[in-house]
């Protein structure tokens, strides 16, 4: 490992190194959410983290983002130990997470105010808008629009600090699978367009393979990471080609949820 | 009402007392009698009806309307006329205390400068004490949902001394304040505190976490969320509290200047009362209902002005 050359330490954009997080539930149980985790995560990858619940995933990507700390072991990203939340860590939470008190303009430009940047945003934050494809819903305030618009927006008001590594947890998770679908297509069009780094949390084997370059498969109890796939198929990506049904299988088998005849859950 | 238009002189009815009619002078020189003052107030309340009827009858929103609104209005005509036949008429109703609405009307034609006077000063005692409260209110409560310590120190506080009523402290306030202006004050202020405060502190303490997880991601300090995310959270609170307050502080106000001070329509109602003047009491309670009603109103637009996001999100 120490032989490593530089280019190749360069990749690596964030290092987890053996990492340790235990809670004590409700009923005084230590529940082990991550064992001894380590992992490293390359420039410019997108990167899926997958699992059953209780497999430590959320708490996983909540580390990263500095939202939580761990009891051992270290995060570095760009060289640097992950102590506190930060605007280059950008975090899009699974739903409900705009503020409801302001237009989608006014949470789009909150990703700047809230770092304390006042200058005149308002082109920045209209090219926001146009890349989400929300143009007319400016003025709206987030009960008015649906569920997969206010993904978007919660995207966009990440993403308009421009992260190093964009954090998603389940973003898609609460949504129907058009609008699922979208969003994955938005989600890579937005990722090789800003050339972020993406982890994506999820549990859903498919969207998984359909975005990512390598998969991370977790098993819970204590929360581990038990494999890790890397996808290696061209975009754009066919949902119902063999390859694909092939790494789904394999997934699902590695997480013991495979049935001798996997049905694919949905086909686009 | 109708048969009051017939001049006194010469109707042939058994009088009660004899009792002189006087007239008052009105602005621009004319001379009123309370009779004719009290037509005028019919005859301008029913012009205002036939305009708002014709205003309505084009637009079928506004004629709907207009045509719900119909009986109450019908209501409102029948009992003026049942009121002014058993209070000024037939004198059925216990004299002085209910008196006819012309009387009423007298006491605004013999001192209407003297009411505006004490309206002026209710309205600005309840100004400065109320604006007063709700900084105040809104101020501890912040700190209160905030800061844990200063929960556990100054909640109880505010629950125990909360729910006294303000005007319990009137004997002290009196006593220890310079003036009385500042001493009805001070009621009002804790009056409009308690409410405020502990609305404020359950809308800060209630913001979901998520909300500051997203500002702190963001990058943001303490600052932004507490300015930008916990006070944005709690504002439908905090008006809920407001609105409470401002309920407390009309009752406060009026007790307070009832007892004891130089001026406000409380002031007024007292001082009317030792003189048996009841038609100045009722007088004195119409001012209220307009000026608190218009108060209500103000406050109600200003909150869905701030709380306009909130539209479409809630019920009402």
């Amino acid at each position: 490992m120490s032989e490593q050359p530089l280019s190749v330490l360069s990749k690596v954009i964030l290092q987890i190194d053996s990492v340790n997080r235990t809670y004590i539930d409700d009923e005084d149980n230590t529940v082990e959410a991550l064992q001894n985790v380590s992992l490293s995560v390359n420039r410019r990858e997108f990167l899926s983290i997958i699992g059953s619940s209780g497999c430590g995933k959320t708490t996983l990507l909540r580390l990263i983002a500095g939202l939580d700390t761990p009891q051992s072991g270290q995060l570095i990203l760009n060289g640097e130990a992950i102590t506190q939340p930060a605007p280059q860590r950008g975090y899009v939470f699974q739903q409900g997470s705009l503020f409801p008190w302001l237009t989608v303009e006014q949470n789009i430009a909150a990703g700047l105010k809230a770092r304390g940047v006042h200058r005149q945003n308002k082109d920045e934050v209209a090219d926001y808008v146009t890349l989400i494809g929300l143009n007319g819903f400016e003025k709206s305030y987030p009960h008015q629009i649906s569920g997969g618009m206010a993904q978007r927006v919660a995207i966009a008001r990440a993403l308009i600090n421009n992260p190093n590594v964009l954090l998603l947890d389940e973003p898609m998770g609460a949504l129907d699978s058009f609008t699922r679908a979208d969003i994955q297509d938005k989600l890579l069009e937005l990722w090789k367009k800003n050339s972020t780094t993406m982890i994506l949390v999820t549990h859903d084997v498919d969207e998984a393979i359909y975005l990512s370059d390598r998969i991370v498969v977790m098993t819970p109890r204590p929360g581990k990471i038990k494999e890790i796939i890397e996808v290696g198929l061209p975009h754009p990506r066919h949902r119902g080609g063999s390859e694909f049904l092939s790494l789904r299988r394999d997934i699902l088998e590695t997480l013991h949820m495979a049935s001798a005849n996997p049905q694919p859950e949905y086909m686009i | 009402m109708l048969f009051r238009s017939v001049p006194d002189q010469t109707r042939k009815m058994p009088q009660v007392a004899k009792v002189k009619i006087a007239s008052y002078s009105v602005f621009g020189g004319f001379s009123l009698t309370i009779n004719q003052a009290y037509r005028f107030a019919l005859i301008g309340l029913i012009l205002l009806y036939l305009a708002i009827g014709a205003f309505s009858w084009f637009d079928q929103e506004r004629r709907r309307k207009f045509k719900r609104r119909v009986p109450f209005r019908l209501a409102i005509g029948l009992v003026l006329a049942l009121w002014d036949v058993l209070g000024t008429k037939l004198l059925v109703l216990p004299q002085p205390f209910f008196p006819g609405p012309s009387r009423i009307i007298e006491a605004f034609l013999m001192e209407s400068d003297y009411i505006w006077q004490n309206t002026l000063y209710s309205l600005r005692l309840f100004s400065v004490g109320f604006l007063l409260g709700v900084a105040f209110g809104v101020g501890t409560g912040i700190l209160i949902g905030w800061f844990p310590r200063v929960y556990y120190w100054v909640y109880p506080v505010l629950k125990i001394t909360g729910v006294i009523p303000a005007v319990a402290w009137m004997p002290f306030a009196l006593t220890l304040l310079p003036t009385p202006f500042s001493a009805a004050t001070f009621l009002i202020v804790i009056c409009a505190w308690f409410p405020v405060a502990s609305l404020t502190a359950a809308g800060i303490a209630s913001t979901p976490r998520v909300h500051f997880e997203v500002a702190r991601t963001l990058g943001a300090k303490t600052r932004y969320l507490v300015f930008h995310v916990a006070i944005p959270h709690a504002l439908p609170n905090i008006f809920t509290g407001i609105s409470t307050a401002n309920a407390f502080a009309f009752t406060t106000l009026v007790m307070a200047e009832m007892m004891g001070q130089p001026g406000g329509l409380g002031y007024y109602i007292n001082a009317s009362k030792v003189w048996s003047a009841y038609y100045k009491v009722f007088a004195a309670i119409i001012v209220m209902a307009v000026l608190f009603s218009l108060i209500m109103h103000v406050m109600g637009l200003i909150q869905s002005r701030i709380l306009r996001w909130q539209k479409g999100l809630v019920k009402s």
